[in-house]
């Protein structure tokens, strides 16, 4: 086992598929910044709102007023680095923290799908992705591979399989197999689609769409990996993105994962594309090739096998951190983030906060619009978590305001996958007195029905 | 060349993703869809052009009442202007809830009826003759609350009141800020209702689309939007102090006609039932509306009968409004507990409009990324 496993590591491989998922991965990021900036979200999104929702930790990561806009310029000039490998290292690492600093920034905007662009930010510092075809390498030859280890584009391989089969394991629940559930909210509402409009009202559609949306994820990864299925596989990548796109408000992602499964295609396909690049860049290919000729990178110091050994040890186990808490997952969101579970259910909540005087007994109810978009108020209205940052920023805003003795009450109500709406939140704590923390939310109110599987 | 392959891959699916459309043309499958193109009509034709045609006629009356009080201020003059303002106020709350298209632009409803009005203002508008309605300064200064101050709050007594338009020194003012009051009012209504009979209504039905700019997302916004702050907050939460720490009496609308805030929140409240059943304005005859677009959401979902439970608690909360006093100042003063009554059964028609029914119908909130997690 221990020998097979050196066996492996020092396998090497083609350096063009890491070459070439560096390049397209760069020109998404700059991409996906550029449009973010254009739809006027970083405007709407960070520098609008009043007030930001933290993740638990990064409260001291803030949007900071205009100069917002310099760190998606920084982020944008950063991936367009990473695409060229110009000075790659310094460039995926600031790639890395600048595009880490915009998503901590307020946990409303959280998609699975930036995380997962976190994940292989961090993955790609420690990867020798500008060995080949890059400006890194043609500007020094001594820098230029051909080959690298094998595991080093296996890593980013796993990386897109953790996402696929996680996501599938997260459907493989009561509400998604055996309610259509959420898609029988969503599809009907997808009434105006050219052709599909009227399909979209099927029921039968609803269960088929769940069915084979669970079955693609935890398959897509070994379809693949193996060779004779792969053409065929790519197929249903483009096929479900594609769908997805034309269905879901996603944005970029569906681009991103079709770009990003070419990795999987044998080294030949890459230096096609590589060839290809060169001859509309005009760029002589043949220096390319000459100066990597046959010449395998190695690590120097090895930190980048060890790191990445934690970092997908963590990836493995942290999914499944919501075995620890006690209610059920899709209610209270324990362990809920960061761990694949993608356009799982449909939540509409309701919270009305009270603001009372414990002395007096004197009591007024908060109207949110002063404090919040549309947005932030519709993400937080449905988990706990944002409930209790809210409740205590409003705490301490009527307290610096004069009011005294404040205690924070919330009435709410959330409706979950077409359930009807029940109480929230206990609506006799005082949030003034919870703190978050990673332990169970003993004040979210019981579920008061199941939802089987993982 | 794989290359070749690839973008013949692309073209293969584009045509095979349109290919699957093939099937809506069933016939069979066409019946069981909701129509919200008809949705839309329904509520333009039998409901929101009506309303403002109905409303229209009401304020022309009460701005040919307002010359001919200005002509003859009379104590029967004044009286009769108060009928023709208490008619066209009560009409108001049957159009206040559609703030979508010319209403929204012009900000009709902040227009026509923010309260309470600002008294020392008006007063100081009125000695001045220098006032710009068009300002967002001053909404608190016009509209129906303003009309409520200078028709029923100078004085106590109509003879009283009809002094400041005879005898007092600056008359004139008073007359001239009253017509303004009145043709503002006029010339708004005129131009939401021309606009919606003038190509607005083609639009409006048109706007079929599933996002946040489409037209049954933008009124199901409205409506709630309506509902939660100007009906539930503003007549009845805001007054009783739901939303301050003492109660705010002075705060009901139609403060100084004394007697009118009642029939103006059971107006409000059918009104907004009837809008949901999608009953045509004049008659009893009903189309598709919100309760059938969730019948045929429920068919899909078997899931509660929402329609019911909207209504069954439209019904609850309006029995607890009618145990309210015609005059909601005196309500709050003497038993605000029925107010607060009243007011926790409208919150539970919101609970049930703003998460269960946005829920089923699925209305876009806002454009931005999102995946539902």
């Amino acid at each position: 086992m221990f020998t097979a496993a050196q066996k492996y590591l020092k396998k090497d491989t083609q350096a063009a598929p890491l070459a070439v998922f560096r390049v397209l991965f760069g020109f998404m990021m700059f991409l996906g910044i550029v449009r973010f900036w254009i739809n006027g979200w970083i405007d709407k999104l960070y520098i609008q709102p009043k007030f930001f929702f933290s993740y638990y930790g990064f409260e001291w990561v803030k949007p900071i007023g205009d100069y917002t806009y310099v760190i998606f310029l920084i982020c944008g000039i950063a991936s367009l680095f990473v695409a060229f490998g110009y000075k790659y290292r310094t460039a995926i690492i600031v790639f890395f923290l600048s595009f880490n600093y915009i998503e901590l920034m307020d946990k409303t905007t959280y998609l699975n799908h930036y995380y997962f662009i976190s994940c292989v930010g961090f993955l790609m510092i420690f990867l020798p992705a500008n060995s080949y075809f890059s400006v890194d390498a043609y500007r020094n030859p001594s820098k230029s591979f051909q080959k690298i280890p094998k595991w080093t584009v296996d890593s980013i391989k796993l990386m897109l399989g953790i996402v696929y089969f996680y996501a599938g394991l997260a459907k493989l629940n009561s509400d998604w197999l055996f309610k259509a559930m959420p898609l029988k909210i969503w599809l009907p509402s997808k009434y105006d689609l050219p052709f599909l409009g009227d399909l979209m009202q099927q029921q039968w559609l609803h269960y088929a769409f769940s069915w084979s949306g669970a079955l693609y994820d935890l398959t897509i990864p070994f379809l693949l990996l193996y060779r004779p299925t792969r053409w065929f596989a790519f197929a249903l990548v483009v096929i479900f993105h594609l769908m997805t796109r034309v269905l879901f408000p996603i944005g970029m992602f569906p681009y991103i994962m079709i770009v990003g499964t070419l990795i999987f295609f044998e080294a030949g396909f890459h230096l096609k594309i590589i060839r290809f690049l060169s001859k509309i860049l005009q760029i002589d290919y043949s220096k390319i090739e000459a100066d990597s000729k046959e010449r395998k990178y190695n690590f120097k110091r090895n930190i980048a096998l060890p790191v990445l050994t934690v970092f997908f040890a963590v990836q493995l186990l942290l999914p499944w951190r919501y075995l620890a808490y006690p209610n059920e997952i899709f209610w209270t969101e324990e362990g809920y983030r960061f761990s694949w579970r993608v356009m799982l259910m449909e939540k509409a909540g309701y919270a009305q906060f009270k603001i009372k005087n414990t002395e007096t007994g004197e009591q007024f109810l908060v109207d949110n619009t002063d404090f919040l978009t549309p947005f932030q108020e519709k993400q937080m209205s449905t988990q706990p978590d944002f409930i209790l940052q809210y409740a205590h920023y409003l705490g301490e805003h009527f307290g610096a305001q004069g009011h005294k003795n404040i205690a924070v009450y919330v009435e709410s109500y959330v409706a979950l996958n077409g359930r009807l709406s029940q109480p929230y939140v206990n609506p006799n704590i005082d949030l003034m007195k919870e703190r978050e923390s990673f332990r169970s939310k003993d004040w979210i109110l019981p579920f008061n029905d199941t939802i089987k599987g993982l | 060349m794989k290359f070749l392959k690839f973008s013949l891959l692309f073209a293969f699916l584009t045509v095979a993703i349109t290919a699957c459309s093939s099937d809506s043309d069933n016939p069979e499958e066409t019946d069981d869809t909701f129509d919200r193109g008809a949705m839309l009509a329904n509520w333009a034709d039998n409901i929101i052009i009506p309303a403002y045609t109905s409303f229209n006629s009401k304020v022309i009356e009460m701005e040919t009442a307002t010359i001919a009080f200005n002509q003859a201020p009379t104590v029967e003059n004044l009286q009769s202007l108060r009928m023709v303002w208490k008619e066209a106020y009560i009409s108001f709350q049957s159009v206040s809830m559609f703030e979508i298209g010319k209403a929204e632009e012009l900000r009709f409803r902040n227009r026509l009826n923010v309260y309470p009005a600002n008294v020392a203002q008006i007063e100081d508008f009125i000695a001045t003759g220098n006032y710009d309605f068009a300002l967002p300064s001053t909404i608190d200064k016009q509209g129906f609350p303003a009309m409520d101050y200078m028709l029923n709050g100078l004085a106590e007594t109509d003879v009283e009141i009809v002094t400041f338009y005879t005898s007092n020194p600056n008359s004139e003012g008073y007359k001239n800020y009253l017509l303004d009051l009145s043709q503002a009012i006029t010339s708004l209504t005129n131009e939401v209702l021309t606009s919606w009979t003038g190509g607005y209504r083609d639009t409006f039905v048109a706007n079929t689309s599933s996002s946040a700019s489409g037209a049954v997302d933008k009124l199901t916004n409205d409506y709630i939007f309506y509902f939660e702050k100007a009906l539930r907050a503003g007549k009845v939460g805001i007054p009783a102090g739901v939303f301050s720490n003492e109660t705010l009496p002075e705060n009901v609308e139609a403060f100084y006609k004394k007697d009118l805030s009642k029939e103006l929140l059971l107006k409000a409240m059918n009104a907004s039932v009837d809008f949901f059943n999608g009953k045509s304005f004049t008659g009893n005859s009903t189309g598709p509306s919100f309760k059938t677009y969730l019948i045929y959401l429920n068919t899909i979902k078997n899931g509660e009968n929402l329609s019911a439970l909207i209504n069954n608690q439209f019904t609850v909360a309006k029995n607890k409004a009618n145990e309210l006093n015609a005059n909601f100042a005196q309500q709050v003063e003497t038993d605000n507990g029925k107010m607060l009554a009243t007011y926790d059964e409208l919150q539970r028609i919101v609970i049930l409009l703003k998460v269960d029914m946005v829920q089923a119908l699925d209305v876009t909130i806002d454009y931005v990324d999102a995946d539902g997690d």
